[in-house]
């Protein structure tokens, strides 16, 4: 705080946000010129790429950057990977899926960066205005993903949908924002632990904040939106939803009380609450879904609430030692590893499946898949069944995680909510593999021409797969770099 | 020596390597597919042999042990092994595998690849289960096999087949899920999921559960099994399952699926859990009793004979229940023998339904009557295969239900006597159908010109005879290997009384190993006199 210019090292620490920055830059200048297509493509994943690829530099240089506005450490690099990596095979899938709808990719893949850009920041966020700008860039470039289907009447509700209740959640961050500093008389994170904890004006701005990540994550009942935006959004995009924004909007709530105690002790309940309600009010509403963006988007209103169990499980463990709550937030972040991974991997085939215009959404379109198209049915089958928690997918090993980190908590009750409603989860995905396996499809469309996958979406649905089973067979190669001690920056 | 030491694992994985062989090959081709499939199982099957040339007689513990590290954080390791009761299971499952494999030669005309690599990925979790000495591989295996089974059913199954399938994989979905939390608990107090090391820990009292919580965990553990076996009243996604079932399908669950829940109960409920074990034992003998007097009267009204046959599954699973809460090494041991004797029996049974099904198209009995006219073969089939069904002395059936009542009788008499109310009634059910079926005038005109059984069909049957009568008269040739076993298991749900399972008149103090294997054997003994 000596000096009030930064250091090198410390635009060292934002250099995967400063790539991905400059080439959605780079990409919207290009726009009038360019005239072909892939240059965009290309440039967005060289840019993804590049990014990701720096954040290995940012994690050298460990530390707090930027007079403590950001924390880069292990975990931080961890959430760079993840959303990197992410954006990464979103691109690869949108290519085909832009060039089949005739949509303009220029400003796609800006907006896509751009909002790989807020991410990026949440995750190493430490204090919370800076989060704020990186949650308000997030959300800003997702609205408009959302309703980047034009000239489609669900594509613009969606983005309508999405950006009114969203402006709404943010205010609601942002207030929590101001009574929290009103309370501790700082907005950073570290400092806050010398504050009065019992206040309750502090608290008052933690559940704001709380409300406002809510809605971020999908967590009942702030839920509501979820269904009919992912549903509207592209396809791509809904992909992204489901595993980017989710995951930065989680490791920020990690940040935040791994850092302040007055959360650790006051969010407990309301996380316990949280995961009921959301576990519940994803997998019910599911059971009646017909369209399969519909049955994927309250099956992630789901998995948000068996994340927030372990949140649960953190907080109540806090409350007694650090060690055990370590291998809690492990369980988080592996989830959100497995997670990310599927959803891509099933949005992906179902954008691809959906045919021109997204219309084969329905269940029915999925009839006799398995005979049409093995390998593609089969793929799908690895998702659900990871979705699913079942052995040998990373599903299952972030599932057990979870458990573990709920019985260890002794959270019987909520684990065993938790159990029920792995059952009932059950029910809904196997639906859609009896429905490929066992299901003859209409006439017409067995008649249809398979459906082609060009290949960057088969390198899209590789990585997915292999990344599934990989996880779910050797789990160690993540979990040992998740559990290392420097991740929360104590 | 063969496979090195290595012998569980290549057990494990040699179907699952000729499912990926199988993969390789054209999806038309359906005579190589087949012929692999077969030589592929048959292979497994011999291969499971060398266990019995491996594990010495008289052994305890467990055998042939493989341990690898998989992962650390928490603590999983790869640990396999073998004792005098999985012993058997194992090579039941490889038996069935290639018998189920020729039943289904002709009866599968679509999708075949995907049918054999189906039924090799099953096998692979059914071994896989029998063998695992880590809770978590356990677990692990036990969620595998569900999709290969589930699919069985639901694409090869009959009419509904997907209803079926569903309310299967759901009902053991609920039953695990809590087992899983279970063993994550277990681990909680443990700090380990090896088996053999929280077994330790139980015996020298560095584990010690508060009766509650080890009550709250047997349960855990004892529905995921129950639901399995099944026990009443969690039994109803059982006849679905088999109705809808291919043959095969059907073998498979009934010959080796539903032990995997009586093998759960004595792998893990009985020695982990022994207090709360006792305290739930006459509850569970109960529920046992009525299963298997329900399971009778209901197999004596059933029209269809498909459901009949299942429904008599949960009457015998119900004796096997019955005979492992008894407590006692006689009963134990009978358990493990009627597991084996009901897999071969009731496969039998669902095989021969299965021909008469290939030929009529029908499970009604109304539809048949009199096919012992166009079928001598496959009536004197029946005949053999229904009479060990319901216990006929010499013939495999008899021993096992017998072995049982005698070890329950000495604890408890009266559940001995309810019991055997389930043995007069399964001759009523079983014999009462075949006359239906095969006795009297032909009804039907179509029956009168039905063919009887194929060179294929016959080669299937009398192997299933031979299995049958060999189990009858031999069976002094399993209960010396699984006396070991079944005593260890004695001894750990029951420490306080290791001596009580010398048949009457033994006096001398002897070591618990020797009394168990002389009691068997004059029970046993005592058989063959008759």
């Amino acid at each position: 705080m000596n000096s009030a210019i930064p250091s090198i090292a410390d635009y060292y620490r934002v250099l995967p946000e400063l790539i991905w920055c400059g080439f959605g830059v780079l990409a919207m200048l290009l726009q009038p010129i360019a005239r072909i297509r892939h240059v965009f493509s290309s440039l967005a994943i060289i840019g993804a790429l590049a990014g990701t690829g720096a954040s290995w530099l940012a994690f050298q240089r460990a530390g707090l950057g930027f007079f403590g506005l950001i924390q880069c450490d292990a975990f931080s690099f961890f959430f760079h990977l993840l959303v990197g990596t992410v954006a990464f095979l979103v691109v690869l899938a949108a290519g085909p899926y832009l060039d089949r709808e005739q949509l303009p990719a220029a400003e796609f893949y800006a907006l896509l960066l751009f909002a790989t850009v807020g991410m990026g920041v949440l995750a190493s966020a430490q204090e919370l205005l800076t989060a704020f700008i990186g949650l308000e860039m997030s959300s800003i470039s997702s609205y408009i993903l959302a309703g980047y289907r034009r000239d489609s009447l669900k594509s613009s509700e969606s983005a309508m949908k999405y950006f009114l209740l969203g402006s709404f959640a943010t205010a609601f961050f942002l207030y929590g924002i101001a009574l929290v500093y009103g309370s501790t008389g700082t907005t950073m994170l570290d400092k806050m632990g010398n504050a009065d904890q019992a206040s309750a004006l502090l608290k008052l701005g933690l559940a704001m904040i709380l409300i406002g990540l809510g809605f971020k994550v999908a967590a009942a009942p702030f839920q509501i939106w979820t269904p009919d935006v992912y549903e509207g959004a592209p396809t791509p995009v809904t992909a992204l939803f489901s595993a980017g924004p989710k995951a930065a909007a989680f490791a920020l709530l990690l940040r935040i009380f791994a850092t302040v105690p007055a959360a650790t002790h006051f969010w407990f309940w309301a996380f316990w609450t949280l995961a009921v309600l959301t576990m519940f009010a994803g997998n019910l509403g599911a059971l009646a879904q017909t369209n399969i963006k519909r049955l994927l988007a309250y099956s992630s209103i789901a998995h948000a609430g068996y994340i927030l169990v372990a949140f649960a499980a953190v907080t109540s463990m806090a409350q007694g030692g650090r060690a055990e709550a370590a291998a809690a937030y492990a369980a988080v972040l592996f989830y959100l590893l497995s997670y990310a991974l599927v959803k891509l991997g099933a949005f992906t085939i179902v954008s691809q499946l959906g045919g021109t215009g997204e219309k084969n959404l329905s269940l029915d379109d999925y009839a006799g898949l398995s005979q049409r198209q093995p390998v593609v049915a089969a793929m799908l089958s690895i998702y659900l069944l990871s979705l699913l928690g079942l052995p040998v997918t990373a599903g299952f090993f972030g599932k057990f995680y979870i458990f573990k980190a709920a019985v260890n908590s002794h959270l019987l009750w909520l684990a065993v909510l938790m159990g029920i409603n792995s059952v009932i989860g059950a029910y809904y995905y196997l639906r859609v593999i009896v429905v490929m396996y066992m299901r003859e499809p209409s006439t017409e469309a067995a008649a249809a021409v398979p459906v082609s996958f060009p290949l960057p979406v088969n390198v899209v649905l590789a990585v997915t797969a292999i990344g599934t089973i990989l996880f779910g067979v050797l789990p160690n190669t993540v979990i040992n770099f998740i559990l290392q001690p420097t991740l929360f920056g104590r | 020596m063969l496979a090195g030491g290595h012998l569980l694992t290549v057990l494990i994985f040699f179907p699952a390597v000729g499912a990926l062989a199988l993969l390789l090959l054209r999806g038309d081709d359906h005579k190589y597919i087949r012929y692999l499939a077969l030589a592929v199982s048959l292979a497994e099957f011999i291969l499971s042999l060398f266990l019995l040339l491996k594990v010495p007689v008289n052994a305890t513990g467990y055998q042939l042990e493989e341990f690898a590290k998989w992962i650390n954080q928490p603590p999983i390791n790869y640990h396999l092994g073998v004792d005098g009761i999985s012993l058997f299971l194992v090579i039941l499952t490889t038996f069935l595998t290639p018998i189920s494999v020729l039943a289904s030669w002709k009866s599968i005309e679509h999708r075949v690849k995907e049918f054999f690599i189906m039924l090799l990925m099953l096998e692979v979790g059914v071994v896989g289960v029998f063998l695992s000495l880590d809770l978590f591989l356990f677990f692990l295996f036990w969620e595998v096999m569900l999709i290969p089974m589930a699919l069985l059913i639901g694409i090869w199954g009959h009419e509904r087949r997907v209803y079926a399938a569903v309310k299967f994989i759901l009902y053991t979905m609920a039953g695990s899920i809590f087992m899983l939390v279970g063993i994550i608990w277990l681990y909680n107090a443990t700090g380990t999921f090896d088996l053999p090391t929280v077994q330790q820990m139980l015996a020298k009292g560095v584990l010690q559960l508060a009766p509650r919580t080890e009550m709250l965990l047997f349960l855990a553990f004892f529905v995921a099994f129950a639901i399995k076996v099944p026990l009443f009243p969690l039994h109803t996604w059982l006849p679905d399952a088999h109705v809808e079932a291919p043959t095969a399908g059907s073998v498979m669950l009934a010959g080796v699926l539903l032990k995997m829940g009586t093998y759960g109960m004595i792998r893990f409920c009985l020695p982990l859990f022994p207090e709360a074990s006792h305290v739930a034992a006459p509850w569970v003998a109960a529920l046992a009793i009525i299963g298997i007097i329900y399971g009778a009267l209901v197999a004596m009204v059933q029209p269809n004979l498909k459901k009949l046959v299942a429904y008599s599954s949960v009457s015998h699973l119900g004796f096997v229940v019955l005979g492992i809460f008894a407590f006692h090494n006689i009963s134990m041991q009978g358990a493990v023998y009627q597991m084996l004797a009901h897999g071969i029996s009731t496969g039998a049974l669902f095989l021969l339904v299965g021909m008469l099904y290939d030929r009529r198209h029908t499970f009604e009995i109304s539809e048949y009557g009199g096919l012992a006219t166009p079928m001598p073969k496959l009536a004197a089939f029946f005949l053999f295969v229904a009479l060990s069904s319901l216990g006929l002395p010499i013939l495999n059936g008899f021993v096992g239900e017998y072995l049982i009542l005698l070890g329950t009788y000495q604890r408890h008499w009266q559940w001995a006597t309810w019991a055997a109310l389930g043995v007069i009634l399964s001759a009523c059910y079983l014999l009462w159908s075949y006359q239906r079926v095969f006795f009297g005038e032909i009804i039907k005109e179509k029956n009168r010109t039905l063919p009887d059984v194929s060179a294929r069909e016959k080669w299937i049957l009398a192997t299933m005879a031979v299995v049958t009568l060999w189990m009858g008269i031999g069976s002094v040739f399993i209960t010396r290997r699984t006396a070991t076993a079944a005593q260890n298991v004695i001894d750990q749900v029951e420490p306080q009384r290791p001596y009580e399972a010398a048949a009457p008149g033994a006096t001398a103090p002897r070591s618990a190993a020797a009394i168990s294997s002389t009691s068997t054997a004059s029970a046993v003994e005592r058989l063959g006199a008759r």
